[in-house]
């Protein structure tokens, strides 16, 4: 036998697939090589965050001098491999699977959560038969609540098991299993054991088909009638990428965004649920300044106005800023508190951590707020209790933090930067400034390991809000600070020009994939 | 056909769970954890050992064995759901299991389970008899395909059973 | 062979001798009839030597996959990792039954050839892996290794050799998947029976992510006799027309036939000889129909392909069909052939583990259309869904199982399709279907 040839790429494996040069690592799979070359080959049961199974048979592919069709996901590269995905004998097997896992499909589309982004329907649609000649009775089991977001519906399970590896090895609670044998098998779990981790919801999506469902989002909305758009979850300082999914301008469902960097391709429940606020429709929707008559609605001038002319004097300026503003806003808010000599101070909620086993450094954080490494490099000083020490003849710049403190302090002159007026706070303020939200506006965030990571605007804001960094640019301007852009990518080019950490970062660099700070240290504003 | 029995009418799940691995069985347990380098290998052995006393396999059976062998339930359920000897409900004083593929069907094995249905009043594949004596179902190859048609009863290998032996068969069984 | 019936004399019983002899279950009647002087001197022998002997008889796989066995055995290097010998007692094979004659009649062979295969593999540890309804062979073979720790002919210092070797009984508990290899592993671990891809091979990661082999029960039981007595010697006891498969095969021989046992015959034995005489041929008054050779997962043989066939690996598969696992099947003319390749496919489905699609989704399909043509309620366009479904459930799977499923489709329609088409009713249009039934079993 002569010695194999030398590499054509020394360190490397080159192939051919599809046609095209393929240059990958070796260990490398069919399925991850063929993406290097745009070719996707169809699959159910593979998963690149999940051990391999190699059941679910659809991505056998053909590879030449191999006597059998290769599974692609369970195959590695070979020196000079020529792979066919899309020659006679692979479509006709993947047909072939298609038309088993249609067998005793019930014809639930019309009804099934998962229409519009089912692979089932979506490969079948591409290469599947146009009929059926299945005569038999189907099997039938009844849909199941399995604890959690989480129902399961065991008649479109085509039991490629992502969802039982997933809770196996990467959740590590092995609460789901297969049970039974043969096509009496389906997903099983324990009676008393449900899927109550933190992390469990994310078989929802790991499902191909609509077999698990999220209870929340169950008959909410049609896939193709959500427009989505690239975001951060500002529930905790993780800083998971999501998107956030919405019809008709009101956010329904918040889905992990693939970053391998920070959360592969999960989320928490804690961070999936918590959308309904965005949605608030009582909102702060105009600029309002106080009268004699109480507090009314004023033209944005004549409020940026009225707050600068509070500010202008010798009063204690204290700024309470929220840790989950973005970097823009918290930049732009201690410009202003330089040119006031203003405190900068917030105050950072916290709760239980749950982390991700099977994921390094993912977790649920205890920092329940997006952008807290943010508020500290901007100087912005986490005090358990902010407001302690403001007396009467002090001004209070409440920049979205009103829900962060249980009293607020009688006697002192409050502005108000916020996206709701509670009742307390129409007692206190004197100038109200509405913002949008995180969902509302673009911007970026800073998460716990110095990740800056943007978010894109994802509905329209109410009425009169305007961007929160707009608004903190204004009032700076208005204290005498110079001008400020109007445009996000622009503030952030400006914060990073000034701010050490941030230098060299730009939108564009940034991507949808965010990138690091330079070093986490103690910046001057 | 039936894979497994049926559950008894008015069979209670959470009937109280006498626990198992005390006393000898749990020397036994211990012996056979150092036959294995994890404690996952003596799932199959130690389902057997909690069958063999309690007569099936319950849910807090299996819970049982989960903790003692550091598995969750529901990952001990879905060993036991896969064999097809576990009983997953009580079943009659005589689990009686007739082999009725090919080699044993080309010799007449059908009639010798309907015999059996019909002798032990059982009337249907995996149902306990009304007498809790006897359930009755098909099994797939035993291995003795040249004493055709071969019938276990319990741990007890019955070879060459025809359809004039079922009824002397069962009356010699309590 | 022995037990039930006499031994015919045109057989040659080496693993077979004892069958019937209740004295040689014993370990002082196996030591008697020369038992353990083998292992005595294996364990005195350089492993690659036991192998090299192995390699030279010619010996392959009894289980059904007749791979060669010091081929096999010579993929296990010292290479100071823990090794470890799975001997494959699963037994599930419709058709098979040679195991369990050769575990409740001479479970020391057994033993013996077990150690002598770890020793020969490197390995320290043993696991007979029994399937669990073979209540008394798991009996005979758990006594016989109690009395091997006994006498020191196992454990620590086997034979006073030096080296450790310990066996240890596994009790399946109902899955003909555990036969294969890899999901024989996996139930050995305490887990679902699920066939595992390949690679890696066991050889590099087997049972606890170890070195492994798995060998047949039969196979290693042959293996002491060749070692016994040499490689020359084992080559002699077969058809030397054909030096691929060499020595004595146990064909378990059922169904419609006059003396259904085991038969213990020199490969290369002709098959006409073998059935009609030594078997007896078919029950008086019937003739033959058709025969599977090796369990129910080869294709199906007329009798007259039968006639010109000889019996080893090659010769079958000329005949159009494998040796397998040598289970020969008989069927006489009064057998329904659409009925019993129906039972058959729901064997198969049954047993299927649920990976795969193909096999956990066409099994059950197979199975049900061939049940509606044995009730009368086929149409001829269910014969092409047939085989196209049994294409598809050809060469794509994890295991074999599934194309096991479609072996008897294919060979069945192929050599008795106007059995198929005499069931289907002539003037039909449509077909009723039947039922709904959510309880259906």
């Amino acid at each position: 036998m002569t010695a194999p040839a030398a590499p054509a790429n020394p360190g490397m494996v080159t192939l051919t697939i599809e046609g095209r040069e393929v240059v990958v690592p070796p260990g490398t799979n069919l399925i991850e090589a063929a993406k290097t070359a745009g070719v996707l080959v169809p699959h159910y049961c593979y998963h690149p965050s999940l051990p391999v199974a190699g059941v679910c048979r659809m991505c056998l592919v053909e590879v030449e001098k191999f006597p059998k069709l290769a599974p692609a996901c369970a195959t590695s590269v070979g020196e000079g491999q020529v792979v066919h995905v899309h020659s006679e004998k692979a479509r006709e097997a993947r047909k072939g699977v298609l038309e088993f896992l249609l067998i005793n499909h019930p014809l639930d589309c019309p009804i099934c959560d998962q229409a519009g982004e089912c692979e089932l329907q979506d490969y079948t649609f591409a290469e599947g038969r146009k009929d059926s000649r299945y005569m038999e009775p189907k099997r039938f089991n009844p849909m199941e609540d399995f604890g959690g977001d989480v129902l399961y519906v065991p008649n479109r399970c085509i039991l490629c098991t992502r969802c039982v590896r997933f809770m196996d090895v990467v959740a590590q609670d092995p609460v789901l299993n297969v049970s039974e044998r043969g096509d009496r098998a389906y997903i099983g779990k324990f009676e008393g054991s449900d899927l109550t981790h933190e992390w469990a919801s994310n078989v929802v999506d790991l499902c191909p088909v609509g077999a698990l469902l999220s209870k929340d989002f169950l008959n909410k909305a049609r896939a193709w009638e959500l427009d989505r758009a690239a975001s951060i979850c500002p529930s905790c300082s993780q800083g998971c990428n999501v998107t956030l999914e919405l019809r008709d301008n009101v956010v329904v469902r918040i889905r992990p965004r693939p970053n391998m960097a920070v959360n592969q391709h999960f989320a928490c429940e804690t961070g999936r649920l918590n959308y309904r606020w965005i949605n608030r429709r009582d909102r702060l929707e105009y600029p309002q300044v106080r009268t004699a008559d109480g507090l009314v609605t004023a033209s944005w001038s004549d409020a940026i106005a009225k707050a600068a002319a509070l500010l202008t004097g010798t009063s204690r300026v204290t700024v309470l800023a929220s840790p989950s503003l973005s970097n823009e806003t918290l930049f732009l808010l201690g410009r202003l508190a330089t040119q006031l000599g203003a405190t900068t101070v917030t105050t950072v909620p916290r709760g239980h951590q749950a982390p991700l086993p099977g994921v390094p450094d993912l977790s649920l954080r205890a920092e329940r707020a997006a952008n807290h490494t943010g508020a500290a490099l901007f100087g912005f000083v986490d005090i358990e209790s902010p407001l302690a020490s403001l007396g009467p003849d002090d001004i209070l710049i409440l920049a979205d933090a009103a829900g962060l403190v249980a009293t607020l302090p009688a006697g002192s002159t409050i502005i108000v930067i916020g996206t709701v007026l509670d009742d307390a706070m129409r007692e206190l303020a004197d100038v109200a400034l509405p913002i949008c939200n995180f969902a509302e506006e673009e911007g970026t965030f800073t998460n716990l390991r110095g990740r800056v990571q943007r978010f894109l605007q994802a509905k329209a804001p109410p009425a009169q809000v305007r961007p929160s960094y707009r608004v903190a640019g204004d009032l700076a301007t208005a204290m005498g600070g110079g001008a400020f852009p109007a445009l996000a990518s622009d503030v952030f080019g400006v914060l990073a020009a000034h701010v050490p950490a941030f230098a060299g970062l730009s939108y564009r660099n940034l991507g949808l994939q965010g990138r690091p700070t330079a070093a986490p240290a103690e910046v001057t504003v | 056909m039936s894979l497994h029995a049926m559950a008894p009418h008015g069979h209670d799940q959470h009937a109280d769970h006498r626990p198992v691995f005390t006393g000898a069985r749990r020397a036994e347990l211990d012996e056979l954890l150092t036959r294995y380098p994890t404690k996952m290998a003596a799932l199959l052995p130690a389902l057997w050992m909690l069958q063999q006393d309690r007569g099936w396999v319950s849910p807090d059976g299996m819970a049982e064995v989960a903790r003692e062998l550091d598995l969750t339930p529901a990952y001990v359920k879905g060993v036991v759901t896969f064999y097809t000897m576990y009983h997953q409900h009580p079943v009659g004083r005589h689990f009686v299991q007739v082999c009725t593929t090919t080699p044993c069907n080309v010799c007449g094995a059908e009639d010798v389970v309907n015999a059996f249905l019909r002798e032990t009043k059982c009337g249907e594949l995996g149902v306990t008899s009304p007498d809790g004596r006897f359930t009755v179902i098909e099994v797939e190859c035993l291995g003795a395909c040249g004493f055709a048609t071969p019938v276990m009863v319990n741990d007890a290998m019955i070879e060459c059973v025809s359809v004039d032996a079922v009824k002397d068969l069962l009356a010699g069984l309590d | 062979m022995g037990y039930p019936h006499p031994s015919h004399p045109r057989e040659t019983p080496v693993l077979s001798k004892y069958f019937g002899d209740a004295a040689a279950r014993t370990l002082t009647g196996w030591q008697a009839r020369g038992g353990y002087e083998t292992l005595r001197e294996a364990l005195a022998t350089d492993p690659v030597e036991v192998q090299n002997v192995v390699k030279d008889s010619g010996l392959r796989g009894r289980g059904g996959a007749g791979f060669p066995t010091g081929v096999k055995w010579s993929f296990m290097k010292p290479d100071g990792k823990t090794h470890y010998l799975c001997i494959n007692a699963d037994e599930s094979e419709p058709g098979t039954f040679k195991d369990r004659e050769l575990m409740r009649w001479t479970p020391h062979q057994l033993v013996e050839g077990t150690a002598i295969a770890a020793h020969a593999i490197y390995a320290e540890t043993a696991y007979i892996y029994i399937r669990g309804e073979y209540t008394e062979p798991i009996a005979r073979v758990s006594e016989a290794v109690r009395e091997a720790y006994a006498a020191g002919i196992l454990g620590a210092n086997a034979m006073g050799s030096g080296k450790r070797v310990d066996v240890h009984v596994h009790k399946g508990a109902g899955a003909y998947i555990c036969g294969e290899e890899t999901a024989l592993m996996n139930s050995l671990e305490g887990r679902r029976g699920n066939p595992r891809i390949k690679p890696p091979f066991p050889a590099v990661a087997g049972l606890f992510a170890k070195p492994t082999t798995i060998n047949n029960v039969e196979t290693v039981c042959a293996a002491t006799h060749v070692l016994r007595n040499g490689a020359e010697w084992y080559k002699s006891l077969s058809n030397p027309a054909n030096p691929k498969s060499t020595g004595t095969k146990l064909f378990s021989v059922c169904g419609n036939v006059a003396r259904p046992g085991n038969y213990e015959v020199g490969m290369g034995f002709s098959m006409k000889e073998f059935l009609w005489d030594l078997c007896g041929g078919p029950p008086a008054g019937r003739t033959f129909k058709a025969i599977i050779p090796g369990g129910s997962s080869v294709p199906i043989l007329t009798p007259e392909e039968c006639e010109g066939a000889v019996m080893d690996y090659e010769g079958i598969q000329a005949a159009g069909s494998l040796l397998g696992s040598g289970g020969v099947i008989c069927f006489d003319d009064s057998q329904d052939m659409v009925r019993q390749i129906a039972r058959l496919a729901r064997f198969y489905a049954h047993e299927s583990c649920a990976q795969c699609t193909q096999c956990r989704e066409g099994t059950a399909w197979t199975t049900k259309i061939l049940e509606r043509i044995r009730d009368g309620q086929g149409t001829m366009k269910d014969l092409d869904t047939l085989l196209e479904i049994a294409d598809n459930m050809t060469g794509k799977t994890i295991c074999v199982l599934s194309d096991s499923c479609a072996t008897p489709v294919v060979s069945g329609l192929k050599k008795f399709r106007h059995e198929f088409e005499a069931r289907i009713p002539k003037n039909r249009s449509s077909v009723m279907i039947p039922a709904f039934s959510p309880a259906a079993a």
